[in-house]
């Protein structure tokens, strides 16, 4: 099974397709629908942001709280199609990838396409699984959301699924 | 007679511990579920999701972490006996333990005050609905239903003419728009008759019912039965990568409605359908 290292790896997504299945290992960074509204406009705004996007893979969890004694709590994937809107400028402003549950909308598959980016499917729904794979949490922003702030996770071999490759091949057709 | 008195404490105490029973623990009768659609899936990557998703409950309820993040906005069915004595503030007591529970369980705060406005979360209010019944006991069913399979619902207002193959076909076609969205493999609410409210309310409870046991009406677990059978030929499976684990189970409730209506409503659950309940 192909490992990646991010973000330092990330053009080896462009060898990957649609239904492939991968380990990555290394930084992400949380972000749902508030935290992706707050980006989109100062994206647009030109407005400065709270981490540099180039490069990055965004995933969409709102974890719950972290238990004594543990990294992170229960952190799964939540529906990627809420996020559609927002996509295709956080792709042009450089992230380059996400990582979800669920299908994505036509015009997500062709920035996805155009910006050479992928996207991703986490095991749906087994949050508490996931949070076995996260070495490290760290707020970056927008805390007063509290399971939307944006938090930068560490993780080591979390298994993905590759749901739309780099060619804009989607896994559900 | 004098009835013994069911305090204020006593709910608060018993919702907090059932909010965290319900969502550190999955329902013995979704888990076997599970573990029979693993043996019986012949598809090889949905055993290999199926097998995570049982690993992941297994996970769960060994590190006390819950078994999705997403740990709902709490439903709180409430059946209260007619000669049932309770101290004032039922309402209270509930949303307290909500607080509790969900504090001290380290599950989500996923409430917001106002649609609109939205703003920070928080843990409550819950939803409380409340329910008569005969005798002196208080009966607490607490559901955290996640909004990834919540937004999938979809409630039809049929004609009174409309046949079983249309009520059928609209079931069956929710179950195609959530598609991979809510993670499948589901368990289907339906509600059918009552109003518009009630129809989608009726639909909601009905997930709270052990899925291994049939609606006790003869017409409605055969429809129950053959809707299974038909939304398990949909190929959408777990994570809607393919399979035949599109759904666990079908769970209708129905009631009565007026000559000039049929209200159909679907409430789907994700497959880690969560609920926990106490008499007191």
């Amino acid at each position: 099974m192909l490992k990646i290292k991010l973000p330092s790896e990330i053009k080896k997504i462009k060898g990957l397709k649609a239904g492939d299945t991968i380990l990555i290992s290394g930084s992400i960074y949380t972000a749902r629908d508030q935290a992706h509204k707050r980006l989109a406009e100062a994206i647009e705004k030109g407005r400065a942001l709270p981490f540099a996007l180039r490069g990055q893979v965004i995933y969409y969890c709102g974890p719950t709280p972290r238990p004594k004694g543990r990294i992170i709590g229960s952190c799964g994937p939540t529906t990627s199609s809420r996020m559609d809107a927002f996509t295709p400028v956080l792709l042009k402003a450089g992230i380059a990838g996400m990582i979800g549950k669920g299908r994505r909308a036509e015009r997500v598959l062709e920035a996805i396409k155009r910006h050479r980016a992928a996207y991703f499917l986490a095991y749906a729904g087994c949050g508490a699984l996931i949070s076995g794979y996260v070495t490290k949490m760290e707020l970056v922003a927008f805390g007063e959301l509290g399971p939307e702030a944006i938090y930068r996770l560490e993780v080591r071999d979390l298994p993905l699924i590759v749901g739309i490759d780099t060619n804009g091949r989607s896994i559900y057709g | 007679m004098a009835s013994r008195i069911i305090t204020a404490a006593k709910i608060r105490d018993t919702v907090e511990r059932l909010c965290i029973d319900a969502n550190l623990v999955l329902r013995r009768d979704v888990l076997a579920a599970l573990k029979k659609a693993y043996a019986a899936e012949p598809n090889k990557r949905a055993r290999g999701i199926l097998f995570a998703i049982i690993k992941n409950a297994a996970l769960a309820k060994k590190n006390k972490l819950a078994i999705c993040q997403d740990t709902g906005l709490v439903t709180v069915f409430v059946q209260l006996g007619e000669d049932a004595r309770i101290r004032r503030g039922l309402k209270e007591a509930i949303n307290k333990g909500v607080e509790l529970g969900y504090r001290r369980g380290f599950l989500r705060n996923s409430v917001i005050k106002d649609p609109l406005l939205r703003g920070s979360p928080h843990y409550q209010p819950a939803l409380i609905h409340i329910d008569m019944i005969k005798g002196k006991g208080l009966k607490l069913t607490v559901m955290p239903k996640g909004f990834g399979c919540e937004n999938k619902t979809r409630l039809k207002m049929f004609n009174p003419t409309a046949t079983i193959e249309e009520i059928k076909s609209f079931i069956v076609s929710a179950v195609k728009e959530a598609g991979p969205d809510a993670c499948p493999p589901y368990i289907l609410g339906v509600g059918i008759g009552g109003t518009a409210d009630y129809a989608v309310f009726i639909a909601k409870k009905a997930l709270i019912r052990n899925i291994n046991k049939p609606n006790n009406q003869q017409h409605i677990s055969k429809l129950e039965k053959d809707l299974l059978k038909e939304v398990n030929r949909l190929n959408i499976g777990p994570m809607g990568l393919g399979g035949e684990a599109t759904a666990l189970a079908v769970n209708i409730e129905s009631f009565p409605t007026h000559i000039a209506g049929l209200p159909v409503a679907v409430n789907i659950s994700c497959h880690a359908l969560r609920s926990a309940a106490a008499s007191l």
